[in-house]
C-alpha cells in the first residue's frame, strides 16, 4: 500500500515517459531537492559540508560520468582520475589566465577539454574490448598524470608543483579560493551536479542512450540496425569524460582548494569505479548511492566505534574499509551487477505489492 | 494463394557472388533476385551458405567476387549501418536482442536511424527532442499492438521466453520500416502454435506494409505456404530457383535434402 502504482493510470505516452512516472517517486525527488537546497545549507556544520557532503556530490558527478561510459555503453575505463585531472588543470589554467571568466563557464570548458582528451583515448575502443580496453585506459591514466606533473606550464611554473584555486566571485559571493565559505562552495557544487545529473538522465532515456545500451548489449546487432559504433562509442567517451572533467574542476575549486597531480592518481580511478559497481551499473541514481556509500563508510568506521565507547586504531579502520569494499565488490560483480540501485528497485517492487505477497 | 499478388520490379539483385573464409568456400557464384513485395525463401541443408548470403546482403561479410544491386543502384563498399540506412533490416538465427533493455526500448532502437535531434536537445529534453521521442513512441506502439506483445512492453527482454524474444526481434526490424526485411530462421525452436503466430505476422507484414521479405526457413510446410519464390542453396551453390511447387519436385533439391553424395 505504501508504494503503489495502482490507480495511477497513464493516459498518454507523455505521462508514461516522464522521468518519474510514479507519484511516490516524484514526492521522494521533491523531498530530496528540498533537503539539498534548503535543509542542508541551513543546518549542516562546516565540517559536514567539507568532509562529507561536497565530496559526495563531486564523486557522484564523476561516478555518473564513468557510469555513462561503463554502465550504459559497456566500455570499461580506468582513466577516470586522468580525465578528472584534465578538468582540474584546465580550470586552473583558465582562471589564472582569464581572471574575469565566469566560474560556470570555467567548469563547463574544463569538461569540454576533458571530452576532447576522452575522445582521443577512446579511439582504441573501436578495436579492442574488455580487459584490453581497460589496459589502454590505464595507459591514459598514467600518461595524463605524468604529463601534468612533468610540464611545468600546467601549474604555472609553481616551484611546489601544486595548483591552487584563485578566489572568484559569483552573485557577490566568493565561491572559490581560501576565503570561500563552505556554504557557497556547497551551493555552486550542488547546482552544477543537480543540473548535470538531470541532463545525464535525459540523455540516457533518449535515442543516444539507447544507442549506447545497444552497443553495450550486442554491438553487432546494433550496427545492423544502423547504429554506428564509432559515433556511439566516441560520444560515450566524450560525454563521460566531460562529466569527469567537470568533476575534476570542482574537486580542485570547490572542495580541496589546492592539489598536486598525485591527487588524481589511479586510486581515484578505482574509487570512482567502486562507486559505480556498488551503486549500480547503468543507473544514474546508483551513481549517487555508490558515491554516498563510499564516502560514508570511512566516516562511519571512524565515528561508530567511539559512539559505542571503544576506539578503533586508524590502521585497523583502514583495513576494515578495504575489506568491506572488497567483499561488497565481489558480491555485486558476481551476484548483482546492477548494484544497490537494483536492490532499491526490488524493495520498491516488494512495497508495491505489500502487504500481499503476490 | 499467390497468383493475384501485386509483385513489382526487382528490388535486390545478387549477381555471381563468391565468398570464402581462408580456404573455406561459403558461397560460390550465386545469383538471385528478390522482387518488390514478394516473399522469397532461401532454403538448403545446414552449412549451405544461407546465413552467409544474408550477411553479404546486409554488408556484414564482404564477398570476394560479384555485385549487388539494391533499389536499382549497384552497391559499393558496404557496411551494416549503411545497409540499414538504405532500408535493409534483419533478424538473426540466434536471437540478437539487447538483453538489458525492455521490449519497448529494443523496438525503439529500430527507430534510431530516423531520430535526428542532436544531443543538446536531448540533454534538455524539451521541445523538438520530446516531440520526436513521442512521435516515434507512437509508431512503436503500433508495432507492439500488431505483434500482440502489449503485456511485455516494459519487461527486460533477457527475461522473456525464446518465442517472444523472436517476436520482439521482428518488431525491432519492423520499426525501421525496411524496404527489404531479412529473416534468418524466424521459426527455429518454436512450438507449433508459436510458428503459426509467426507465419501470420510475416504474412501480415508483407500484406499490410508491402514489405519485401527474404526468409531462411527449414520447415518445408512453412516455406511452401509463405513464399512466392524459393531459392535453394547447397554447399554454397545455387541448385534451384523458382515457384515452390516446381522447386519441391526438383530432383537436385530432393537429392540435396536426402544427402545424396556429390560427385
Ligand atoms: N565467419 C565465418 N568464418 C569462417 N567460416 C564461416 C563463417 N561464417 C560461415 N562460415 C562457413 O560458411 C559455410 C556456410 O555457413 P552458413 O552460411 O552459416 O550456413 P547456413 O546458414 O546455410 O547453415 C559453413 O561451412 C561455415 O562454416
Ligand atoms: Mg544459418
Amino acid at each position: 500500500m505504501l508504494y503503489r502504482e495502482s490507480g495511477q493510470y497513464k493516459t498518454s505516452y507523455t505521462d508514461d515517459q516522464a522521468i518519474f512516472p510514479l507519484k511516490q517517486d516524484r514526492w521522494l525527488m521533491a523531498i530530496a531537492l528540498v533537503i539539498a537546497f534548503v535543509v542542508i545549507p541551513l543546518t549542516s556544520s562546516e565540517y559536514m559540508l567539507e568532509a562529507v557532503i561536497i565530496p559526495f556530490l563531486i564523486f557522484a558527478l564523476a561516478a555518473i560520468g564513468l557510469n555513462l561510459l561503463a554502465g550504459y555503453c559497456g566500455q570499461i575505463s580506468l582513466g577516470t582520475g586522468g580525465f578528472m585531472a584534465v578538468g582540474g588543470y584546465t580550470a586552473y589554467k583558465l582562471t589564472t589566465s582569464l581572471p574575469d571568466m565566469n566560474m560556470i563557464i570555467v567548469f563547463l570548458l574544463s569538461g569540454v577539454a576533458a571530452a576532447f582528451v576522452g575522445i582521443m583515448f577512446g579511439i582504441p575502443s573501436l578495436r579492442i574490448k574488455g580487459f584490453y580496453l581497460a589496459v589502454a585506459t590505464l595507459a591514459a591514466q598514467f600518461f595524463l598524470q605524468w604529463l601534468f606533473n612533468k610540464v611545468e606550464w600546467f601549474y604555472n611554473y609553481n616551484p611546489s608543483g601544486t595548483i591552487t584555486a584563485p578566489p572568484r566571485e559569483m552573485f557577490g559571493f566568493v565561491v572559490t579560493g581560501p576565503h570561500a565559505t563552505a556554504e557557497a562552495r556547497y551551493m555552486i557544487t550542488l547546482v552544477v551536479v543537480a543540473v548535470l545529473a538531470l541532463v545525464a538522465k535525459n540523455l540516457t532515456r533518449g535515442h543516444i542512450g539507447r544507442s549506447w545500451m545497444a552497443i553495450r548489449d550486442m554491438d553487432i546487432a546494433a550496427e545492423i540496425i544502423g547504429i554506428r559504433p564509432l559515433h556511439a562509442k566516441l560520444s560515450a567517451f566524450a560525454i563521460s569524460s566531460f562529466y569527469c572533467g567537470v568533476a575534476g574542476s570542482l574537486f580542485v575549486f570547490t572542495w580541496l582548494g589546492s592539489v598536486e597531480t598525485e591527487a588524481f592518481n589511479i586510486n581515484l580511478s578505482f574509487q570512482v569505479l567502486f562507486m559505480v559497481i556498488i551503486g549500480g551499473l547503468g543507473s544514474i541514481l546508483g551513481s549517487f548511492i555508490g558515491a554516498a556509500f563510499i564516502t560514508a563508510v570511512p566516516i562511519l568506521l571512524t565515528n561508530a566505534p567511539q559512539f559505542f565507547g571503544f576506539n578503533l586504531p586508524i590502521d585497523l579502520q583502514k583495513h576494515f574499509e578495504v575489506m568491506i569494499f572488497g567483499v561488497l565488490i565481489i558480491f555485486f560483480v558476481i551476484v548483482e551487477p546492477h548494484g544497490l540501485a537494483r536492490l532499491w528497485q526490488i524493495t520498491k517492487e516488494k512495497l508495491r505489492l505489500w502487504p500481499f505477497p503476490y | 494463394m499467390n497468383e493475384t499478388r501485386n509483385i513489382g520490379d526487382t528490388l535486390l539483385k545478387v549477381d555471381n557472388i563468391s565468398l570464402s573464409f581462408g580456404g573455406v568456400k561459403a558461397i560460390t557464384g550465386v545469383s538471385l533476385e528478390i522482387r518488390e513485395r514478394e516473399i522469397c525463401a532461401i532454403i538448403g541443408p545446414n552449412g549451405a551458405g544461407k546465413t552467409s548470403m544474408l550477411n553479404v546482403i546486409n554488408g556484414f561479410y564482404h564477398p570476394q567476387e560479384g555485385t549487388i544491386t539494391f533499389g536499382g543502384e549497384v552497391r559499393k563498399q558496404m557496411r551494416p549501418h549503411l545497409a540499414a540506412a538504405g532500408g535493409i533490416a534483419r533478424t538473426f538465427q540466434n536471437v540478437a536482442l539487447f538483453t538489458g533493455m525492455s521490449t519497448l526500448d529494443n523496438i525503439m532502437t529500430g527507430r534510431n536511424l530516423k531520430m535526428k535531434k542532436n544531443f543538446l536537445w536531448q540533454a534538455l529534453n524539451i521541445g523538438p527532442a520530446r516531440k520526436e521521442e513521442l512521435e516515434h513512441r507512437e509508431f512503436v506502439e503500433h508495432i507492439i499492438d500488431f505483434l500482440e506483445i502489449e503485456a511485455i512492453r516494459k519487461t527486460p527482454v533477457g527475461r522473456l521466453p525464446y518465442g517472444l524474444q523472436k517476436r520482439v526481434e521482428l518488431g525491432r526490424a519492423l520499426a525501421a520500416e525496411p524496404k527489404l526485411l531479412l529473416l534468418d530462421e524466424p521459426m527455429a525452436g518454436m512450438n507449433v502454435e508459436e510458428k503459426e503466430d509467426m507465419c501470420r505476422f510475416i504474412l501480415d507484414t508483407n500484406d499490410e506494409f508491402g514489405t519485401t521479405i527474404g526468409l531462411i526457413e527449414h520447415d518445408m510446410g512453412v516455406v511452401m505456404d509463405l513464399s512466392d519464390h524459393v531459392v535453394v542453396l547447397d554447399h554454397g551453390e545455387k541448385i534451384a530457383d523458382g515457384v515452390p511447387d516446381v522447386v519441391r519436385a526438383d530432383q537436385n533439391v530432393i537429392d540435396a535434402y536426402l544427402g545424396v553424395a556429390h560427385d
